[in-house]
This record gives C-alpha cells, structure tokens and sequence, in this order.
C-alpha cells in the first residue's frame, strides 16, 4: 500500500505544481493504480478540490476535467451520443461501478498505461490534453512524451462529423485486457487504435488510401491484414504476441465493418 | 490529521495518519460490515457510500472524506432489511463474506435504476466478486425482490 508522511490538498493550480516539483512528492488521481505498488512519498498532493471534476460543452468541444471519474464518463448521454457509445463499451468493463466511480480520466490518460482501454478510445477521437505548463497538445503526441513533473488540468474532445466503434478481447469480464481496438471516421479521415497489445496504445491511419471508397467486406480484411503485420505485439501471462497479432487482424476487422455498417 | 465527517448520520471526528485508508478507519469506528477482500481494487467486498455514490473503501484515503458524508450497511438497515430476506431465500448467501458489499452495490443500482433488467444487474454487480455462490442465486433473489415490489 502506497505510504506518505503529509497529505496537501492543493488550493491552487501553482500550488500543486510547486509541490510537485519535488522529487519524491507525487499528485494522486483516483490513487487506484498507485495504491498497487508499495510506494512511499513525502507529500501526496491531492487536487480534487480545483474545479477539475467538470464535463464542459460547447458546440465546438468537450473539455474534460482530469478528475471526472471513469463512470462519469460512461454515463454521460452527450458524449456517449456523440461517439456511438464508443465510451461507454471501452468503460463498462473496467473493474466495477464502484472502481470507475473512484477512478479518473486524468490518472488514466496521464499514466499512458499499457492495458488502457480509456487511452485506446480517446485516441480514436480528436483528442488532446491540456497541461498546466505545456498548453495543449494532442493525445497522441501526449501519448509517446515522457512523464515529467506537470499537470494534466483537461481531456477535449473536437467535435466533428465522427462514427466511433470500440472492442475488446478479455480472459473474463472486468479483467484487463488481452487487446483493445477502437476505429473511428472523423472528417473522412480514419484512425485505427490497438492498445494492450501488450504496450500503450498506438494510432494508424489509411496511409495507403485502402478504406478510401468507402469500407467493403473485401477492402477491411485486406487492411486488417495489413495492419496486424505492422502492430508490434508482444508476449505476457495474459496473452502471446502471436495471439495477440491475430487479434489485431480480428478486431480491426470487426470495428471496419461496424464502421461501414456491413455488421 | 483531523477529519470530521458524517458516518451513517452522525457527526464524527477523528485525528488520522495522512495515509490511513477509509477502509481502517471505518473498522475502527466499528463498521464491521465493511470487510476486505482482496485490497486490489477488485472484489466490492469493501463498498461504502460516499456521498451516495458506491466506492471501495479500500482505495479511497481517509482525509479525502473529511468534510463528506460516508453510509456503510450499518446505516441501511432498513432499506437492506426486505432485500436480504429475498437473497436468504434463494440460498444465494453462503459463506456470506461477500454479501455486505453486495447488499451496498444492488442499493446502489436499485436507486440509480429501479427496475434493471437482468443485463443491467449483471453489469452494474460485475465489481461484486462472489466465489461460493456462482452468482445465480443472488441474481434470483434481485429478481425475486423486484416482482415482489412490482405486485405490491
């Protein structure tokens, strides 16, 4: 269990930054994943009381707070409206109710863990991150950086014309995942998003213009074929990259057709 | 650390280590139907009401309830009262360990959505591990307890 000498709940933004600047002092989130390990800090900075727990909307966008927990996510009509439920499909399986009640986006986007299905969907998404010091970038820039010593304020999501679909493969329900997949059209551009595979989530595009009349049953395996040659897989007591590999070529496969309305 | 808070409806406080869970510090005010299974987040066996919403016990510090209201089946004794009854019928409890924390969760679901259906039941208890029953019989008992509300 994760063990501190203080606990500070921040009052300001810089507040917590300051804080965090030191080196064995850390900003918790839901604190879920944290708790796993043994870890020991000085200061744990809590910064559930900056206003960060809010789902804001306009016509243009989502802004996400980084402490709006998982379900909040997961029932929240608009945005799950806007992605075809693709939100709610990649949450329901996290863990239970009571999990992704305690469990935030910001811990889940800021840990870029490698078994996260809340990294795969928001990548299949116009996506991007604010941080305190950093502004905004995208999530996929966001997800290749190296952890540093800022602070995740907001999730936003662009809203454009955008069909969205999410699968996964588990051993058994609420366990994690063995692959996660997520494929998305967004201004007729479209991005696959394989995640556990057993890394962090990476983003693919339609380079080579093969989904670009439209998608066919012939044209989505031919791309899932492709794909699953160059998705690097690997091997752990879930799954082998073998497997995994062909889980690849399955699930893009799956969510090209749903895409396409062909399933 | 000084926390007040409110537990099943009275106000109580307390001097606390930073790092104390609200699971430790909840077993130290005498709630001991709040009961630890597996300290990783998975089992439910640890649920309590945080303000009204479901949370495990276990992965919530302490000082983050200081200021807020915490419910553990000790303060709902009359709204798990009928229910229980329905579960012990079907036979679905048996060693029992589980079921305080399953009681809080099918509180939780039944006040969030009052007439789930089977799915819906299925989905909203899937963080409730149970490794005596196999589920069925509590499934029964939620279904039994909702047609028996429905011909009332």
């Amino acid at each position: 269990m994760i063990t501190f000498q203080k606990y500070v709940k921040a009052e300001t933004l810089e507040e917590a930054y300051t804080l965090n600047q030191v080196k064995n002092n850390k900003i918790v989130g839901g604190m879920l994943w944290l708790r796993l390990g043994t870890p020991t800090y000085n200061t744990v900075i809590d910064i559930s009381g900056l206003g960060l727990n809010l789902i804001e909307e306009d016509d243009e966008q989502y802004k996400i707070g980084a402490m709006v927990s998982l379900r909040e996510l997961e029932t929240n009509k608009s945005l799950n409206d806007y992605t075809d439920n693709a939100i709610q499909n990649a949450l329901k399986d996290v863990i239970g109710v009571q999990f992704r009640n305690l469990a935030t986006i910001g811990g889940s986007i800021w840990g870029r863990f490698g078994f996260s299905d809340v990294l795969t969907v928001f990548l299949a998404l116009d996506t991007y991150v604010e941080l305190y010091k950093g502004g905004i970038v995208s999530l996929a820039e966001f997800s290749k950086m190296k952890y540093d010593r800022d602070i995740l304020l907001h999730i936003i999501v662009k809203k454009k014309p955008c069909k969205c679909v999410y699968d996964s493969v588990r051993i058994q329900r609420t366990d994690f995942p063995v692959l996660t997949c997520a494929a998305s059209i967004i201004d007729d551009e479209y991005k696959i998003v394989i995640g556990a595979r057993s890394g962090k989530a990476l983003l693919y595009g339609d380079e080579k213009g093969m989904l670009s009349g439209g998608i066919t049953t012939e044209n989505a395996a031919a791309f899932a074929g492709e794909l699953s040659k160059c998705v690097p897989t690997s091997t752990n007591n879930r799954g082998s990259a073998a497997y995994r590999s062909r889980l690849v070529n399955v699930l893009t496969e799956r969510n090209l057709l749903k895409l396409g309305g062909l399933m | 650390m000084d926390i007040t808070l409110t537990l099943n409806g009275k106000k109580i406080s307390d001097q606390i280590d930073p790092d104390l869970t609200l699971f430790d510090f909840l077993r130290n005010h005498n709630c001991y139907s709040v009961k630890c299974g597996c300290e990783t987040s998975n089992c439910g066996l640890c649920t309590v009401f945080f303000d009204d919403t479901p949370v495990l016990s276990c992965s919530v510090l302490a000082i983050r309830a200081n200021g807020h209201s915490i419910t553990t089946l000790e303060g709902l004794q009359d709204e798990a009262g009928e229910f229980v009854g329905f579960i012990a019928d079907q036979g679905a409890d048996q060693c029992g360990f589980c079921n305080p924390g399953f009681v809080m969760n099918t509180i939780a679901l039944l006040r969030e959505n009052p007439d789930p259906t089977d799915d819906e039941i299925r989905q909203f208890l899937s963080g409730n591990l149970c490794r005596c029953s196999g589920y069925e019989g509590q499934l029964r008992g939620i279904r039994a307890f909702l047609n028996s509300r429905k011909n009332k």
